[in-house]
């Protein structure tokens, strides 16, 4: 058995992995709205930060 | 010097909340100024709360909330109605999708997100900020709707609630369903066209690797006819039992031809078949399909009047007033309304005196007053004290939505125009099968072999890949670019209507009116300073639209008084009382205790101490641009205006529109309707561009219909396209750029039939390599692509529409 087989089917297998998680982001959502993530990952939790010092001044 | 005195002083007391201007800096936390309580109350909230980072992500992101009263939101406690808003429970941890309108920024999705620090109900919230929507998830035994509600309420975000969400979630599955078909193709397609690479390069082949993936590739290109192709075959099917040749017949004659022939050459070892065509030609077209589904997600196009209905409605029963969905209000019921809100159902006036504003039901823009026994209809927007009323219909057999139960509504709205590309499939098929024949004829005595291959070929080669590309990629294009001109269209089959046109039909009130502005003008003895600072400090307090133009009619430098006493007597005027001069502002009958027929405008009445100035006349203003769009479209189409309103405005309507053009007055909404399928009897294709609610027959009826409003977020009736009134003058540019798309189809059909021509050459003469075809037929979609995005670029930027 040529070697390259191997590799063509292990490639194969890594394309159907990948066409899986697709199928899996679709399905969960992740297409549904694709502009308020955008906006969230750039939102800093200040809060805590003021809570922490505030526990840490008391 | 003094002006910019002022003008600083202005820029310094600018709500710290929502970043109006304020009067004065009366209402303040630590130098922190607000424009009312309500956006004090929204501060305090926050600051409460530690959420003050609301104020640092956006610049003045909160909504103006001139009201501090909270409305009653008793009827969510209803468990029918409760259960229709949810989207699921398991009785402790419920979720529920809010429709928010007013959300505009990132602070508000920061603080929409947030809200588990303001309750700790609230588990998650999440926003889907495109779709206006906001997802909350929350404990049943902490909080329940109506608290969520409230707070929501409290922050400025008033929720919209409606009850009929279905068929958005049915556009999303569908939407879903497209991106995992092109997810399968994509997958087939590159790794078809990496197998096949041995093809390509004709290599040696010692280990007959080619012969293994050619198997490779049919299973490969399975699912892709199996799965993603579906639509295609489903489609011609459906097109076929209909009789009718839409271009999916071709589209799938082509896919199951080359899927065969690429069968039997593999499995007879003759050749390694065509799969990398066949993967690459339904990627190609998926992609065409997804490019030309763009929706415009947080616009609803079928809205009908229950969106635009109050979903409950106060009722006094037993002496007690309780709030119940509007669903259940059965004959007989007493209803509450109070100012500004609209009648839910036709009812007979029992207390208190009703004016009652049917514009958006009518088109006619005066208040009706209404007296006691009379009948108010549902529809109507109440201005003025409460009044109670008897309902004497139920709420779906109104006067108003009884417009609904007329045939158009009911029926299931089917492209009412046969495509471009499917007019041209018909004779495009039966073409390609008459060539494909005639080769197989052709060669039949020489060798069946041959005469297969050549039929085969033919059907392979001229699947109208690039056909049926170029009309998505143009009109999904020319969407696009309509939609950044704030011209926001439901599908791209509007754009081939809007290129057919023979009739445009306007509505007039707000339509060709710009309701916000007024053109107000003083007949009468001019008014000296003294006097205008009067009538202004007036105008100041009331809410009365009428008030508002008045007010800004009057120069901003004119000083302001302090009323000493001020009655607003609903739909008559106001009364007020500065430096012991008594100033009556309102109706003739109420300023000059008679009744004046006032001509072509609306007149408002001043007397000071009991002394007649003159009065005020307010006239409709029409859009800016109406005159410009007529002319420029007045060869190509006929006009007609049909308007709810009374006849007051013909002859400066006939000044724009001319002298031929019809204009029909005190239209009902069935009128206009019936108008509308007058005209398409003559087989006109119709234009009718319209607003409210009165409008929402001839707007489903025609065959394209546009409605303009002031906000996008606004109701507004279900119809094929939105236009936001800052736009209008570019309705001409619309309606011609329409045209020119459809123009640019022609072109890029007639480039793909030449493709289409050298192919077909080569697939009767018997020899179409697998290499040439996957060759010619992506470069014939690609050229198609280019062309079509080419062009309709171009001819926008001729337009300045980008």
């Amino acid at each position: 058995m040529s070697v390259i087989l191997i590799l063509i089917i292990f490639s194969l297998l890594v394309a159907i992995i990948f066409l899986g998680a697709f199928f899996w982001a679709v399905k969960s959502g992740q297409y549904d709205d694709q502009y308020t993530p955008s906006i969230r990952m750039l939102f800093d939790n200040k809060k805590d930060k003021k809570e922490q010092n505030n526990n840490s001044t008391n | 010097m003094l002006e910019i005195k002022e003008k600083k002083l202005a820029e310094d007391l600018v709500c710290y909340h929502c970043g109006d201007i304020c009067k004065d800096n009366s209402i303040a936390i630590n130098e922190k100024v607000f424009c009312c309580n309500g956006c004090k109350t929204v501060y305090e909230l926050l600051d409460a709360n530690d959420l003050c980072n609301y104020y640092n992500i956006d610049d003045k992101p909160g909504i103006t909330k001139n009201y501090s009263a909270v409305r009653n939101y008793d009827f969510l406690d209803d468990q029918e109605l409760k259960s229709k808003l949810i989207d699921f429970t398991d009785s402790k941890i419920t979720t529920i999708t809010f429709y928010i309108p007013q959300m505009h920024c990132s602070s508000c999705i920061w603080l929409l997100e947030n809200l588990y620090k303001l309750n700790p109900g609230v588990v998650q919230s999440q926003v889907n900020f495109l779709q206006k929507k906001l997802s909350v998830k929350y404990k049943e035994e902490l909080i329940s709707i109506k608290e969520l509600v409230q707070l929501l309420d409290a922050l400025g975000y008033e929720p919209n609630l409606n009850l009929n969400q279905e068929s958005e979630t049915k556009v999303k599955s569908e939407n879903k369903k497209l991106y995992l078909r092109l997810g399968v193709a994509g997958f087939a397609f590159g790794n078809i066209m990496l197998l096949s690479f041995p093809e390509y390069l004709s290599t040696s082949d010692p280990e007959n690797l080619k012969g293994i993936f050619a198997y490779l590739n049919m299973i490969l290109s399975l699912p892709v006819l199996l799965y993603s192709s579906r639509e295609y075959f489903d489609s011609a099917y459906k097109g076929l039992r209909k009789k009718i040749v839409n271009i999916d017949v071709p589209i799938s004659l082509g896919i199951i031809v080359l899927f065969l022939r690429s069968f039997i050459e593999v499995v007879l070892d003759l050749g390694p078949g065509y799969f990398d065509s066949l993967a690459g030609l339904v990627f190609f077209l998926l992609i065409g399909k997804t490019f030309q589904n763009k929706t415009y997600e947080a616009l609803n196009f079928e809205r009908n009047y229950k969106s635009y209905f109050p979903i409950a409605i106060t009722v006094r029963r037993e002496g007690k007033e309780t709030t119940i969905p509007v669903s259940k209000l059965e004959i007989g019921e007493r209803i509450i309304i109070r100012n500004s809100e609209i009648i839910p159902a036709d009812s007979i006036l029992i207390k208190g005196k009703a004016n009652i504003d049917y514009s958006f039901v009518t088109g006619e823009s005066t208040l009706t007053k209404v007296n006691n026994g009379e009948v108010i209809y549902a529809g109507g927007r109440h201005i003025g004290s409460i009044i109670e009323a008897e309902i004497i219909k139920e709420v779906s057999q109104s006067y108003l939505t009884q417009l609904w139960n007329n045939s158009v509504f009911t029926k299931q709205s089917e492209s009412k125009t046969t495509t471009l590309a499917n007019a041209v499939s018909k004779y495009f098929t039966f073409v390609i099968l008459a060539i494909g024949f005639g080769a197989f004829l052709y060669w039949l005595p020489i060798s069946v072999a041959t005469g297969l291959n050549a039929l085969t070929a033919v059907l392979i080669v001229a699947c109208p890949c690039a056909l049926a590309l170029s009309t998505p990629f143009t009109l999904g294009n020319t969407l696009r670019i309509f939609g950044r001109n704030k011209f926001y269209i439901k599908n791209v089959t509007v754009i081939e209507t809007l290129a057919k046109l023979t009739d445009i039909v306007f509505d007039k009130t707000g339509t060709i009116t710009d309701s916000a502005k007024k053109d107000v003008s003083f007949a009468g003895n001019d008014l000296n300073d003294y006097e205008k600072s009067l009538v202004k400090s007036s105008v100041k307090s009331s809410t009365h639209p009428l008030s508002r133009s008045i007010y800004e009619f009057f120069d901003t430098k004119i000083e302001e008084y302090t009323l000493d006493n001020f009655e607003e007597i609903p739909g008559k005027g106001i009364k007020s009382l500065i430096e012991g001069n008594e100033i009556k502002i309102g109706s003739s009958n109420f300023v000059k205790n008679y009744d004046e027929e006032s001509s072509d405008s609306t007149a408002v009445y001043v007397s000071i101490n009991n002394k007649v100035l003159g009065s005020f006349q307010i006239k409709n203003v029409y859009r800016n641009g109406l005159k410009e769009v007529v002319e420029s479209l007045s060869s190509k189409y006929k006009f007609s205006v049909i308007s709810g309103d009374k006849s007051s405005e013909e002859a400066n309507l006939k000044k724009i529109f001319g002298t031929n053009a019809p204009i029909y007055f005190n239209q009902s909404p069935q009128e206009k309707l019936d108008y509308i399928n007058a005209l398409q009897k003559e087989n006109k294709t119709v234009l009718m561009v319209g607003d409210g609610l009165n409008d929402a027959g001839a707007l489903k009826q025609s065959d394209a219909g546009i409605s303009i409003s002031e906000n996008i977020n606004n109701f507004s009736p279900a119809c094929d396209g939105i236009l936001e009134a800052d736009s209008f003058t570019k309705l001409k540019d619309f309606i011609n750029f329409s045209a020119v798309s459809k123009n640019i189809i022609i072109v890029s059909f007639i480039i793909s039939f030449l493709y289409n021509v050298v192919g077909i050459y080569f697939a009767v003469t018997g020899n179409l390599s697998p290499l040439f075809a996957a060759i010619l037929m992506p470069l014939s979609s690609i050229t198609v692509v280019v062309f079509t995005t080419a062009a309709t670029n171009l001819f926008a930027k001729s337009k300045r529409l980008i």
